[in-house]
C-alpha cells in the first residue's frame, strides 16, 4: 500500500515590517514625583539614566489595553484586514494573570480572529524574539501576516523605594505587522541566552514567598545594575556586530540604531563600542518614555519614524536584551 | 612583561580621566572611587572594562564591588598580571 504524500507549507522567501503602532501610558511622570522614597534627585536620575520623564498608565489601564491601541494602529497603517492576521505574538512580562494570554484577548479585540495567539516571556528581548518567530513563520508558510506586540505595565512592578531599576520603568505598547515581501526586509536573527546570569535581573521574590509573607508586598522588579550594564554594553556590542555581519552590511549602511531603551548610558556607550557613525539616527525614546521592556523597541521605532519619516525604507539595527539573561538582534527595513 | 604598581596607577589614572574628566593627578592610591572621586557605578564598570583591555587582565563582576579605592584596583591588576 502506498502512503499518500503529506501536504507541507511553503512560504515566501522574504518578509518585512509593514507598519508600526504605539501607545504610551497616559500619565507623564517626572523624576521629581518619584525621588522621595529613594532619597534621590532629578539630577541623580538624569545623570545615571538619562530619563527626564516616564510614561505610566492610570489605574484601570492595563498592558492589554495599551496593546490593543498599538495593534489597531499597526494593522490600520499596514492596510490589511484584521482577519488576514494569522498569528498574534505578545511579548510581555506584565500581563495581569498567569493565564490566559494577553495575545488572545488582543486578537479578539482587534478582530484578528481566529488567529493563533500566544505570549512569549523574553523580557526586554521579547520584541526581537517575536520578530524572529514572525519572520520564520511567514517564510515557512505558517501564516501570511503576523502581529508582534510588546506590551508592558511595569509600573505595577516598580517598588517605590527600590534604587536599582524601578525609577526607570514606564508603561506602553508597540506593535508591528510582519508580512511577505519582494526583497529581504528582516535579516537573520542573532539570539541566545545566558542562564548563568539568571539572577542579574528579575523579581525580588517569588509568588509563593508572597503568599507566605503577603505583608511585604507582591514581587517587584530588581536588578544588579553593574552586572547588567557590563553585559548589556560589551557583550551585546558583539551580538550587534554579529547581526550586522550576518545581514551582510556595516553600521555605515544603517539609517537608525534602535536598541532596547534600558538606560541612556547603556545606549550611548553601546553606540560608542559599535562605532555607529554620526549619520545614523540613534533612538533615545527612554528620555521621555522610560524603560518599557518588551515595548521599548517598537515604541522607539515609532518615534524615530515620526521624527524622521525620511528614514522609511532604510535599515535599522534592533537589539533587545534583558532578564534571563536573553538577547536577540536583527536588522530590519523600516516601514 | 608585568607592569609595576606605578605604571598601572598611571595607566588607570588615564582611564579614569577618559571616562570622568577627573585630572590624572587626583587619581591616587588612597582615593575612594565613590567617596573621593565621585565615580558612579556605571562609570566604574566602564573603567573596569577598559582596564581589562588596557592591562590584559580579567576583572570578574564579583570582584568589582571589592575595588573601593584606586589602590584596591591597582593591586588587583598588578596581582592579576602575575
Amino acid at each position: 500500500m502506498t502512503q499518500p504524500t503529506l501536504h507541507q507549507t511553503v512560504g515566501t522567501p522574504f518578509t518585512r515590517i509593514y507598519a508600526v503602532g504605539a501607545a504610551r501610558g497616559d500619565l507623564v511622570v517626572p523624576n521629581d514625583d518619584i525621588v522621595g522614597p529613594i532619597d534621590s534627585s532629578d539630577e541623580w536620575i538624569r545623570q545615571r539614566t538619562g530619563v527626564i520623564t516616564r510614561r505610566r498608565a492610570s489605574d484601570g489601564i492595563e498592558a492589554v489595553d495599551l496593546a490593543t491601541s498599538a495593534v489597531t494602529e499597526a494593522i490600520s497603517k499596514a492596510g490589511i484586514d484584521p482577519s488576514q492576521v494569522g498569528v498574534v505574538i505578545a511579548a510581555t512580562i506584565s500581563n495581569t494573570v498567569q493565564t490566559p494570554s494577553l495575545a488572545a484577548l488582543v486578537a479578539e479585540r482587534v478582530g484578528a480572529t481566529p488567529a493563533a495567539a500566544y505570549d512569549i516571556s523574553a523580557a526586554c528581548a521579547g520584541f526581537c524574539y517575536g520578530i524572529a518567530q514572525a519572520d520564520a513563520m511567514i517564510r515557512a508558510g505558517v501564516a501570511q501576516y503576523v502581529v508582534v506586540v510588546g506590551a508592558e505595565k511595569l509600573s505595577d512592578f516598580a517598588k517605590p523605594d527600590d534604587r536599582t531599576i524601578s525609577f526607570l520603568l514606564g508603561d506602553g505598547a508597540g506593535a508591528v505587522v510582519v508580512g511577505p515581501a519582494t526583497e529581504p526586509g528582516i535579516s537573520p536573527t542573532v539570539w541566545g541566552s545566558d542562564g548563568s546570569k539568571w539572577d542579574a535581573v528579575g523579581m525580588d521574590r517569588t509568588i509563593k514567598e508572597h503568599w507566605e509573607n503577603p505583608e511585604e508586598g507582591h514581587p517587584y522588579l530588581r536588578q544588579d545594575g553593574q552586572t547588567v550594564f557590563r553585559w548589556a554594553v560589551w557583550e551585546m556590542a558583539k551580538v550587534a556586530q554579529r547581526a550586522l555581519d550576518e545581514a551582510g552590511i556595516t553600521s555605515a549602511d544603517l539609517a537608525a540604531f534602535i536598541p532596547h531603551q534600558a538606560n541612556m548610558r547603556i545606549i550611548n556607550e553601546f553606540a560608542k563600542q559599535l562605532n555607529v557613525p554620526e549619520s545614523v539616527v540613534i533612538a533615545r525614546d527612554i528620555e521621555t518614555t522610560g524603560n518599557t521592556s518588551a515595548a521599548s523597541i517598537p515604541l522607539a521605532m515609532h518615534r524615530v519614524l515620526e521624527e524622521h519619516p525620511e528614514l522609511s525604507g532604510g535599515y535599522a539595527l534592533t537589539i533587545g536584551f534583558g532578564a534571563g539573561l536573553v538577547f536577540a538582534a536583527q536588522i530590519v527595513r523600516l516601514p | 612583561m608585568a607592569l609595576s604598581q606605578d605604571e598601572v596607577l598611571a595607566g588607570l589614572a588615564e582611564l579614569v580621566n577618559d571616562e570622568t574628566g577627573i585630572p590624572t593627578e587626583s587619581v591616587q592610591l588612597d582615593k575612594s572611587f565613590s567617596d573621593d572621586l565621585d565615580v558612579d557605578s556605571i562609570s566604574m564598570i566602564t573603567i573596569v572594562q577598559n582596564a581589562e583591555d588596557t592591562f590584559g587582565v580579567k576583572i570578574p563582576d564579583e570582584a568589582v564591588s571589592d575595588l573601593k579605592t584606586v589602590g584596591d584596583a591597582v593591586n588587583f591588576i598588578v596581582s592579576a598580571q602575575a
